[in-house]
């Protein structure tokens, strides 16, 4: 197990190395700069400001030094907020995302595989059928239209929940998980309604049936367990996708989280924010997709096996 | 399985609970306590005067700042600052400042003539990297010394003749100099502050942040959550403290548009900084309207590239802006919100009025375009406009698309691009016809006008001329009287507009809600506002229904 853990935090050296370089690079491509601004710049200034980001230096060289400073954990000065550097937006930014993505998440487990849960018991049944299709309605429902919805009808028809902020008033946080969590539901339930129907195609469940368990109890306790599978290997790259994909909800309810700060780095031409978040991020992706992996092993004996042998 | 579920709902539910008290609004709790609630449009930079340079930005230093001047909101005339008094010598040249006596820092230091001394040289350092400095380069030597031609800051045209006594020296009279010590790049910073914390010239120390900045106006800073708010609160401090009627604002960075009009419904702030265009109409059907609107000083145009054919021909660019009917555009477009411009200076500007040399004059704009040789739009080699990616510029250029079709029978392409992509095509006149606004640092029509000097920054158009250059850059500032100057520069921007380097637009237009307890918030040309004479006088308005 612990073999497997390392072997695969080695082998995410490289490909962060190689996210590292391709932004690095690509960012530098873009046309315009961090100082370009619509009233022309003063070349004297522009060279002061140019020279306190290093940027007067050979591109190889910058590369050279941004390395060096990433590996004491170090990312920079943002160019578009003088006066902070890149680890410290990261940190305002993203105790509010985790947060929404938390919420999110917990939107998308209870409602998705409730839904999908109750689908699969009775497949090709209208019980089937509606939670099915609200849930392909959830994942073709952006949410930059489900947000402004849901805050027409509770915030300002019913008057019931804020319109926006985070932690600012009570209830606000409600719209913005249900809003996010909601196309993440949709996957959850149509995962969850396909594991359960091959679980529930199975031997074992036909035993438990056949020595006369009570339907309620052959689903939570035999059943659940394997047909949430396919659910427990999505949740890490949910996550990390949530996280990064935040940005429409964090915008629509004015939320303070790092989705925001990601997109407008790109905008300003922000490069140590781009790159800095990029690297946050792609470590974040790795990092869940290998929790969610090892989860997987924890719940499924016969993988669990194979760890041991490797 | 089934209690894990159950602790995975739970909490859920119980938002939901709390959820359904919303509690009381910002507005009847600011109300009651006297305190502002100001949508601020985004997150502003910074703090530091010499270093931000934006429309939010501004608003907060104004807040927390005070220059040598401050403009009354309502005549937008400079009146006395943290400078009590000043006097001009005979020959316009040298103007000394009186401090206020009282004037003090939020710590309760005093402000002193020495503090303008230090903080005037530090804006114009070049190691700054201030993107305003050009604002202090009527003061003598001011830009030698900012573009690293001249190193001794003794040099200067600023100086301390006592604690509260300033002198400041010009390179030649300047009529707007006072207009321009309102704007923050000319204000005092705290230098014990600023050196406790780094260099002089350092941008990335933490003096700005709460707890360890001090400043010298109305209102000082309690609290700042990154994209969240930005509090302050009155400074007792202050020289003038009686004077301010609120006990504070908060500032909230309100980006997107409509989420902050649907907090104005709700009565969640006081104030926006922007109103949706779809939303006006209704807005503006409402009887007590909050929607206040008014002329803003700066112009809406398309740049045209006069080297590039077939722009280069001064026939083609007058035939192209002869053709767009501009009170169409107002009225279909932009909801009457804005006035059709014929000239780069907005009107009214300090009382001075642009040129008119043309109108919407359709058969002329076709004559013009057969005289260059597209008789009817035939041989036409087409024309590329560019502007940056925004549904209200799409709009406008669809609408003078469709008019240069229908009156001269020619294709224009549209391209959109995004934001810094389109600065760089711009400052690289890598375009036929780009979007264009310019805004106001200032109220004198040098601010248009000397856009278009030969080898102007923001020119990018191609256009020069030495006998325009000559007028605004030595008759207009040797003119003995406002008339006289404002008839030099009528006559030059005659001359500009005669050549058409630009198709003006629109004037803008600054436009807020704005909610019924806020009184001594007027609308101005430069959609300035003054925090010290804002207050509150509770009006119960329990939610805005927009039909």
């Amino acid at each position: 197990m612990w073999k497997f853990v390392a072997s695969r935090l080695l082998q995410a050296v490289p490909v962060i190395l190689a996210v590292i370089t391709v932004t690095f690079f690509l960012v530098r491509v873009a046309p315009g700069g961090p100082f370009d601004s619509e009233k022309a710049v003063i070349p004297e200034v522009k060279a002061a400001l140019e020279a306190q980001y290093r940027l007067d230096q050979p591109l190889f060289q910058q590369y050279v030094a941004y390395l060096g400073d990433l590996a004491q954990g170090e990312l920079g000065p943002s160019f578009k907020y003088p006066g902070r550097s890149v680890n410290e937006l990261i940190a305002a930014g993203l105790p509010a995302t985790a947060e929404l993505g938390l919420y999110a998440l917990l939107v998308a487990i209870c409602i998705g595989g409730v839904a999908g849960v109750i689908a699969s018991l009775k497949p090709n049944t209208a019980q089937d059928y509606i939670p099915m299709s609200l849930a392909m309605i959830g994942i073709c429902m952006p949410t930059f239209l489900l947000g402004p919805l849901l805050v027409l009808v509770f915030g300002i028809h019913l008057e019931w929940l804020p319109v926006s902020g985070w932690g600012d008033m009570p209830g606000d946080k409600l719209l913005p998980s249900l809003t996010l969590g909601a196309a993440y539901a949709a996957y959850v339930a149509r995962l969850s309604r396909a594991g359960m129907l091959e679980v529930l195609s199975q031997d074992y469940i036909r035993t438990a049936r056949a020595k006369g368990l009570p339907e309620w109890q052959v689903i939570t306790r035999h059943a659940l367990r394997g047909g949430l599978m396919p659910v427990v290997a999505f949740l890490g790259p949910a996550f990390a996708g949530l996280l990064a994909g935040s940005f429409v909800v964090e915008t629509i309810f004015q939320i303070p989280g790092l989705g925001r700060f990601y997109v407008q780095a790109a905008f300003n031409r922000d490069y140590t924010m781009i790159l800095g978040t990029t690297v946050f991020l792609s470590t974040l992706i790795v990092l869940f997709n290998l929790a969610s992996d090892v989860l997987a092993a924890w719940l499924n004996p016969r993988l669990r096996s194979q760890f041991g042998e490797a | 399985m089934r209690s894990f579920i159950c602790k995975l709902l739970t909490p859920l539910i119980l938002l939901l609970l709390v959820g359904c008290s919303a509690g009381e609004s910002n507005v009847s709790q600011g109300n009651r306590e006297g305190i502002l609630h100001f949508g601020n449009g985004s997150e502003p930079q910074g703090l530091d005067p010499h270093v931000v340079t934006g429309v939010p930005e501004s608003k907060l230093i104004d807040a927390l700042y005070e220059g040598l001047t401050r403009k009354n909101p309502w005549t937008l005339e400079p009146e006395p600052g943290a400078a009590a008094s000043w006097t001009f010598s005979e020959d316009r040249r040298v103007i000394t400042f009186k401090l206020q006596p009282e004037g003090r820092w939020s710590n309760g230091d005093p402000v002193t003539a020495h503090d303008f001394v230090w903080s005037w040289r530090r804006a114009l350092d070049p190691a700054m990297g201030n993107l305003y400095a050009y604002m202090l380069y009527p003061v003598k030597n001011a830009e030698a010394y900012a573009t690293g031609k001249l190193q001794d800051p003794e040099q200067l045209g600023v100086r301390a003749l006592d604690d509260h006594t300033l002198e400041v020296t010009l390179v030649e009279p300047t009529p707007y100099f006072l207009q321009l010590l309102d704007h923050y790049s000319t204000f005092a910073v705290p230098r014990q502050v600023i050196e406790q914390f780094g260099e002089a010239t350092d941008r990335f120390t933490r003096w700005t942040r709460p707890g360890n900045i001090i400043t010298n106006g109305p209102f000082r800073l309690t609290e700042w959550k990154l994209n969240r708010r930005i509090v302050v609160e009155k400074n007792p401090h202050y020289w003038d403290a009686e004077a301010v009627q609120l006990n504070g604002v908060v500032f909230y960075p309100t980006e997107n548009l409509v989420s902050e009009e649907r907090m104005f419904r709700v009565n969640q702030l006081h104030y926006t900084n922007d109103v949706p265009l779809d939303k006006i109409p209704a807005y503006r059907a409402m009887p007590d309207s909050p929607f206040v609107e008014a002329p803003y000083l700066g112009t809406y145009f398309y740049l045209l590239n006069t080297e590039r054919p077939p722009l280069d021909d001064v026939r083609v660019r007058k035939a192209l802006s002869l053709a767009v009917d501009r009170a169409k555009l107002a009225r279909s477009v932009m909801h009457d919100l804005v006035t059709p411009a014929w000239s780069i200076t907005p009107p009214g500007t300090l009382g001075y009025q642009p040129p008119k040399l043309f109108g919407y004059e359709p058969e002329r704009a076709r004559a013009l375009l057969a005289e260059a040789g597209y008789p009817g739009g035939e041989g036409w080699p087409g024309l590329e406009l560019i502007y940056n990616t925004s549904e209200s510029h799409r709009k406008v250029a669809v609408a003078l698309q469709q008019m240069w079709k229908d009156v001269l029978g020619i294709e224009v392409t549209l391209s959109n691009q995004e934001w810094k992509v389109y600065l760089d095509s711009v400052s690289e006149m890598n375009f036929d016809m780009a979007r264009r606004g310019w805004i106001g640092d200032y109220v004198d029509p040098n601010n248009f006008l000397d856009l278009y000097l030969s080898d102007g920054g923001n020119n990018n158009t191609g256009f020069s001329d030495p006998v325009y250059d000559e007028m605004i850059l030595e008759r207009a500032p040797q003119a003995k009287t406002r008339e006289e100057r404002f008839r030099i520069f009528h006559a030059a921007e005659t001359r500009l507009m005669e050549e058409m380097p630009i198709i003006p637009v629109y004037t803008y237009a600054s436009k807020h809600l704005k909610h019924p307890s806020v009184k001594g918030l007027p609308p101005n040309l430069m959609d300035f506002v003054n925090f010290k004479t804002i207050r509150l006088e509770p009006v119960d308005v329990h939610e805005f229904e927009v039909p």
